[in-house]
């Protein structure tokens, strides 16, 4: 698929009307993702309950691929385990670097696989992977994400 | 009347496929004399300059001098030795900072710049200000982009030791008044660096006519290859400067313990030197005399008026700076409605059309204006306005295909 053709069909939507845009009430985990270079500038907030995602919200601005980016993530995270999470960042990760082809293990993805085109457009790598990558380090790092129900208690 | 057309067969790259090529702020295309003196030298001359004591290092020396020659008087410099080849503006901006700055400013001390400038001309000076405790001033522009006399006026005081200002800014494109500024600090006693890496390929430059201290610029930005760069230096400002770098060629006498330096310039130009670098500059500089100012300014303002009328139709885009075409320098930067700047670049990148996105190394002047980043089309006198007519179609067809 064209450049195009990929925003027409997939990240329009979600960047134009992401479902999991806002600030969450109490999240437990917060972390701001930021590209220096393009001025992407993301908070992620994760709910984790018993290991579970049980809910995930973004704020901030970027471009439209790392906005639709972050938005077909919360999609795809929602209801998994902290592991499961983990790994699905590691396979879409692996897809964007042009690593991993593999059809089977991309179906994982769901629909964030349509963004496997951007391996083909290095300078736009950093905006897809901006969500993930957050999403990674506060997980695998939870001391270095902010935890704001405690903050605001 | 020359046209584009009469020089736009001199650049291999405009001709290869059917890209329009407007990111001339970030760096030009370079004609054929240009590379060929690149390759003649290392084909014919080849060898390492002020060293060697036989012919070929010989020749390459007289080349490499002859090159700093051509830029001496390019700029207006008194003589060869206020001329530095560096790598690049930054590193111009970095040998100032280093060995200039941090012996001459001290504690309590202004250092006054402009919220417009290029990192390069903020980092050393947040450096040089930190280390010696002293202030960085800011000057600001109006809305129109103009740095007036009651700003500059105002905060250029008897505590300022430095004003660094950029000549032309790479955002705006606007010609800042870097004479008169220079005129007011030099009154107040403190000494004028100019930021010319986005002034030097558009509009003639003369550093004594305009005050100038110190005069930097980058050969990239006028067809010139990448890696050689400039710093004119008053020379009695250089002779009392301490070497930035040290090492090879740029001594006179070392011992165990000690040494002394050699003569201006070498002193400054430490190690093997970017000698085809500078012969490329050289040839590039004479590429640009024969094209001549007048003809590369009324074509960029033909260009840049062309271009933001065309812009001014849709309603969805802000243009930044000027209202004035003609006090663009061939820069325009805006933005889109709803659309980020990173999306435009790709969208047109598929109509092949490269125009530059993001921050432009000045993300004080896009917190100022409050854009996190802003889209930029800058052109040259080898572009056209057919070039701009389907810029401005493809444009228009960003917002379609971002969904709106």
């Amino acid at each position: 698929m064209d450049l195009k053709g990929l925003y027409r069909e997939i990240v329009n939507e979600h960047n134009l009307r992401p479902s999991h845009k806002g600030n969450m009430e109490k999240p437990d985990l917060i972390l701001r993702g930021v590209n220096p270079s393009c001025g992407d500038d993301i908070t992620l907030q994760l709910k984790v309950v018993d290991g579970v995602i049980e809910d995930a919200m973004f704020s901030g601005s970027g471009c439209a691929i790392s906005q639709a980016s972050v938005d077909m993530m919360a999609d795809q995270v929602i209801g998994r385990s902290k592991e499961d999470a983990i790994k699905l960042a590691g396979t879409f990760m692996g897809m964007i670097k042009g690593e991993i082809k593999d059809e089977e293990e991309l179906e994982e993805l769901d629909e964030a696989a349509a963004l496997q085109d951007i391996s083909h457009m290095p300078a736009r790598v950093k905006c897809a992977v901006l969500g993930w990558k957050t999403m990674q380090k506060m997980l695998e790092h939870p001391e270095e994400a902010g935890n704001v129900s405690t903050e605001n208690q | 009347m020359a046209r584009p057309e009469d020089y736009r067969k001199d650049f291999p790259i405009l001709s290869k496929g059917d890209y329009i090529y407007f990111d001339n702020a970030a760096t030009s295309q370079r004609p054929d004399c240009v590379v060929d003196a690149i390759k003649d030298f290392y084909e014919n001359s080849n060898a390492n300059p002020l060293r060697g004591l036989y012919d070929w290092s010989v020749e390459a020396t007289e080349r490499y001098e002859n090159a700093r020659k051509t830029v001496a008087d390019f700029i207006g410099a008194s003589s060869t030795e206020e001329i530095i080849f560096t790598r690049n503006t930054t590193e111009s901006m970095n040998l100032v900072a280093y060995s200039y700055g941090l012996e001459n400013v001290n504690e309590g001390d202004e250092v006054v710049i402009s919220v417009m400038e290029h990192h390069s001309n903020i980092l050393p000076w947040q450096m040089v200000t930190k280390q010696k405790k002293a202030r960085l001033v800011y000057l600001e522009p109006d809305e129109e982009g103009v740095i007036t006399p009651e700003e500059y006026k105002s905060k250029i005081t008897d505590r300022t030791k430095i004003v660094s200002i950029g000549h032309v800014s790479n955002v705006f494109g606007i010609t800042n008044p870097v004479r008169e500024i220079a005129a007011y600090a030099h009154e107040k006693g403190a000494t004028v660096i100019m930021d010319g890496a986005q002034a030097a390929p558009h509009i003639p430059v003369n550093v004594r006519e305009l005050g100038a201290d110190f005069y930097a610029f980058s050969g990239h930005k006028l067809m010139a290859p990448m890696g050689i760069g400039v710093l004119y230096g008053r020379k009695d400002l250089l002779e009392n400067m301490k070497p930035f770098l040290t090492g090879g060629e740029m001594i006179e006498y070392v011992t165990r313990e000690d040494a002394t330096y050699a003569e201006l310039p070498h002193k400054f130009e430490a190690g093997t030197v970017n000698a085809a670098g500078a012969v490329g500059l050289e040839a590039a500089i004479k590429y640009l005399q024969n094209v001549g100012f007048d003809f590369i300014e009324e074509q960029e303002k033909k260009l840049t008026k062309r271009m933001m009328e065309g812009m001014k139709k849709l309603p969805y885009i802000k243009i930044y700076g000027s209202s004035d075409p003609d006090k663009h320098s061939g820069i325009v930067t805006f933005t889109m409605d709803g659309v980020h700047p990173h999306d435009i670049s790709s969208v047109l990148n598929d109509d092949h059309v490269c125009v530059r996105a993001g921050h432009h190394c000045a993300q004080p002047l896009m917190q100022f204006i409050g854009a996190g980043s802003t889209a930029r089309a800058s052109v040259y006198f080898y572009n056209t306005e057919e070039e701009v007519d389907r810029f401005l179609e493809h444009l228009a067809g960003v917002r379609s295909v971002m969904g709106y």
